[in-house]
């Protein structure tokens, strides 16, 4: 039974990308400048601590970020990072030793985590520590899929990586909802987004197709597919502490793809440092070696 | 080795040694003293280039095993482990992940440099025939290795890959269990694809060992293809070639660095960041971009061919692909071996490297037509190159007159130069 299901995907897979790839288009995903592209890219740091307040209030609901402790949240580059300890701590804290961070301290103890078995054999609940990840929504996969109409919200660690163009892409999709067009008849409990990848020829009012269900002719398939997240984000959805910055879809959008791109990468800015300094490094290098081979070789006739 | 050894032990201790384990001679012999063609260009700066390769991807694969777990369960999320709880394990895992890419680029230009100047040809036959062997080596190697992070592309590549040898008639259901430890790809896959993936290097390190040991029997050719004749035809490896490879490796390190620091991704696919699923199929499936060229030519063969299916058919093309370049220094009789001095052979040679990258960006895409048809015609092009092109130009083909030595070449050459930058204005030239 399983060689004939291989030997099926194997046959969908080589011979006709036709069936699998029968999806209908995608609108185009915007590109943006972000603080973070380019060599000399950053995190800003006020926008990752934004970013992370609107997961934790509004995507936080539904999706886990796994691969996040809380102590990631003050590594060097991290939203919460300490380079010195508040006025007032004893001297011999380092704060940004991430477990020593007042900021990472009192947001884990904010939730409480499973832990045990205890010495009776009993699970317990306790105050979160910065070392433990943070908690997600769900308890397991099918608690996850029965919250939400049969869909698994997925982990948002790595999301940014796991698409194509992936900050431009979430950015699109966050704030891309709009009504369906026309020509479209829609499931309840399913939404639909240019930006997400689906067949809208599939959803198409009967008029509009033929017998056997193709589109008529001059009936254009819209772009996109339907999800069955509603748009999670509406104009002040998140009270930002900073009144000076706008409390709207297109703004929480930017924070929170900015958060899920450092949650992605978050040692990126370590490494474009040290791109850096070895380019730079290689560059001397090479000026002294190809010198040297000049010198070398003028020795003799070639 | 070749060449009389030239060593003299400068000390009582390198005497001592070298009635015993002569070890320093070799050495001295090999990569010191070792008379070399002075007349190589950078295309024949690879060898090196390779050479730091395999050492990059041994250093950091064994970095990484210290910290990856080869189970379902547990090796995406210990890849991501490395990439962020580990001590520099974020370039660590890059560089090995980029490194394979850069590894199979320097191979490649390393087996079309051997191409275009006719190092397969006698006596270098044995030389030629084992850098296959590593070629092959290395691709197995690469595409388990791909499969150790259990992203959704390692999962369905693996599938789609060892599924082929069920194409084999008879053993073939059971060469396909045997590969997966189980019915379908998984949890014994993962393991085996992980001996085996730190096996191989080792193999390859082996290899290579035999690789330099047959070159250095016949010595190097050369872009002339003209055999060393006398001691004006060389210089000693030290100083002349360790410069000039060294400055060929610190330029394929910057490119490898640009990668490596600020596009660490780019070569990569995105579904390999979602974990394993073995419910959910990727939209498409395809392989590393350095297999593209032969998985356009497996899917390829869309017909039967009598008792053959297509899909057995794909399977015999995309391995004979490679098979047949072990008969190379038998299909391509010509006596001249660089296409310097092969007019009409050296045509059809660009357009089999154009056709090579003309297979890879087709097995990027869907396999409907018009690619396919494309793939197939690019295949027959990849066949007709070795199996009919080769050998009729090694009998149909005059070529150019050959320089009498590699002196004379380097000679004449260098006259041609300063002629050049000495007369004020453009003197009319032969064509070459």
């Amino acid at each position: 039974m399983s060689k004939i299901i291989i030997a099926l995907i194997v046959a969908c897979a080589m011979s006709s990308g036709v069936a699998l790839a029968a999806g209908g288009k995608t609108k185009p995903v915007e590109h943006y400048h972000w603080s973070f592209s380019g060599i000399n890219g950053k995190y800003d740091k006020e926008a990752l601590q934004r970013g992370f307040q609107v997961y934790r209030e509004v995507c936080a609901a539904c999706h886990s970020i796994d691969f996040i402790a809380f102590r990631h949240l003050g590594d060097k580059g991290g939203p919460f990072y300490l380079e010195e300890c508040p006025e007032g701590a004893p001297d011999t804290l380092n704060c940004s030793n991430p477990n020593d961070n007042p900021l990472v301290k009192a947001l884990a103890a904010e939730y409480e985590v499973e832990d045990g078995p205890d010495d009776s054999g009993d699970m317990f609940m306790r105050t979160g520590l910065p070392s433990d990840t943070i908690p997600g929504p769900y308890a397991n996969e099918q608690q996850a899929a029965a919250a939400n109409g049969g869909a698994i919200p997925p982990d948002l660690s790595l999301i940014t990586k796991a698409r194509k163009y992936g900050p431009d892409y979430l950015h699109s999709l966050l704030k891309g909802y709009t009504d369906p067009p026309e020509t479209v008849e829609l499931d309840p409990g399913t939404y639909y987004n240019p930006y997400y990848k689906g067949d809208m020829a599939t959803l198409l009012k009967p008029v509009y197709v033929d017998d056997e269900g193709k589109p008529l002719e001059g009936v254009d398939v819209p772009y996109g597919g339907v999800l069955k997240m509603k748009a999670p984000l509406v104009d002040g959805i998140v009270d930002y502490i900073d009144d000076s910055v706008p409390e709207t879809v297109e703004q929480y959008s930017k924070d929170v793809t900015t958060f899920l791109t450092w949650t992605a990468e978050p040692k990126m800015e370590a490494r474009k440092t040290m791109g850096k300094i070895s380019l730079l490094y290689l560059l001397i290098m090479a000026v002294i070696v190809y010198l040297s081979y000049k010198q070398i070789w003028s020795r003799i006739d070639h | 080795m070749s060449h009389e050894s030239t060593y003299v032990p400068g000390t009582a201790i390198e005497r001592w040694l070298d009635r015993r384990l002569p070890i320093i001679r070799l050495g001295y012999d090999s990569f010191g003293d070792f008379p070399t063609p002075k007349n190589l260009n950078y295309w024949y700066t690879f060898g090196g280039i390779l050479t730091v390769c395999l050492m990059i991807q041994i250093v950091t694969g064994i970095i990484l095993t210290m910290h990856y777990t080869p189970h379902v369960d547990y090796a995406f999320a210990s890849v991501e482990h490395i990439m962020r709880d580990v001590n520099y394990g974020h370039i660590m895992r890059y560089a090995h992940a980029n490194g394979a890419s850069m590894f199979f680029i320097a191979v490649y230009l390393h087996m079309f440099r051997g191409l275009y100047y006719g190092s397969y040809k006698e006596p270098r036959e044995v030389l030629w025939i084992i850098g296959v062997i590593i070629f092959v080596l290395m691709m197995a190697t690469a595409f388990m290795g791909y499969v150790l992070p259990w992203g959704q592309m390692s999962f369905w590549g693996a599938t789609v890959i060892t599924s082929l040898f069920s194409a084999v008639p008879l053993i073939g259901d059971s060469l396909t269990t045997l590969l997966w430890g189980g019915y379908s790809v998984d949890n014994p896959t993962l393991n085996r694809f992980f001996a085996l993936h730190y096996l191989l290097p080792f193999l390859i390190a082996g290899a290579v060992i035999l690789h330099i040991w047959a070159l250095h029997v016949p010595g190097n050719a050369n872009p002339t293809g003209v055999e060393v004749k006398s001691s004006k035809d060389t210089v000693p490896f030290h100083p002349y070639y360790t410069v000039k490879d060294g400055f060929a490796i610190i330029v394929f390190l910057i490119m490898f660095a640009v990668f490596l620091f600020f596009m660490p991704n780019a070569l990569g696919h995105p579904d390999n960041y979602i974990p394993a699923n073995p419910l959910v199929t990727p939209e498409h499936i395809v392989p590393e971009w350095y297999f593209l060229p032969f998985y356009a030519m497996l899917r390829a063969i869309t017909f039967d061919v009598f008792f053959i299916s297509s899909k057995l058919g794909g399977v015999i093309v995309m391995f004979a692909s490679i098979l047949l370049l072990l008969f190379l220094p038998w299909l391509d009789r010509s006596k001249v071996r660089s296409h310097r001095y092969r007019p009409i052979a050296r045509g059809f040679f660009f357009l089999f490297v154009a056709d090579c990258l003309f297979l890879g960006w087709l097995g990027a895409q869907v396999a409907e037509q018009p690619y396919i048809l494309l793939s197939q015609l690019a295949t027959a092009y990849y066949f007709a190159y070795f199996l009919v092109i080769l050998p009729l130009l090694a009998v149909l083909e005059t070529p150019k007159e050959l320089p009498k030595s590699i002196s004379d070449d380097v000679l004449s050459r260098s006259q041609k130069k300063q002629a050049r930058a000495s007369s004020p204005t453009p003197v009319a030239q032969p064509a070459e």
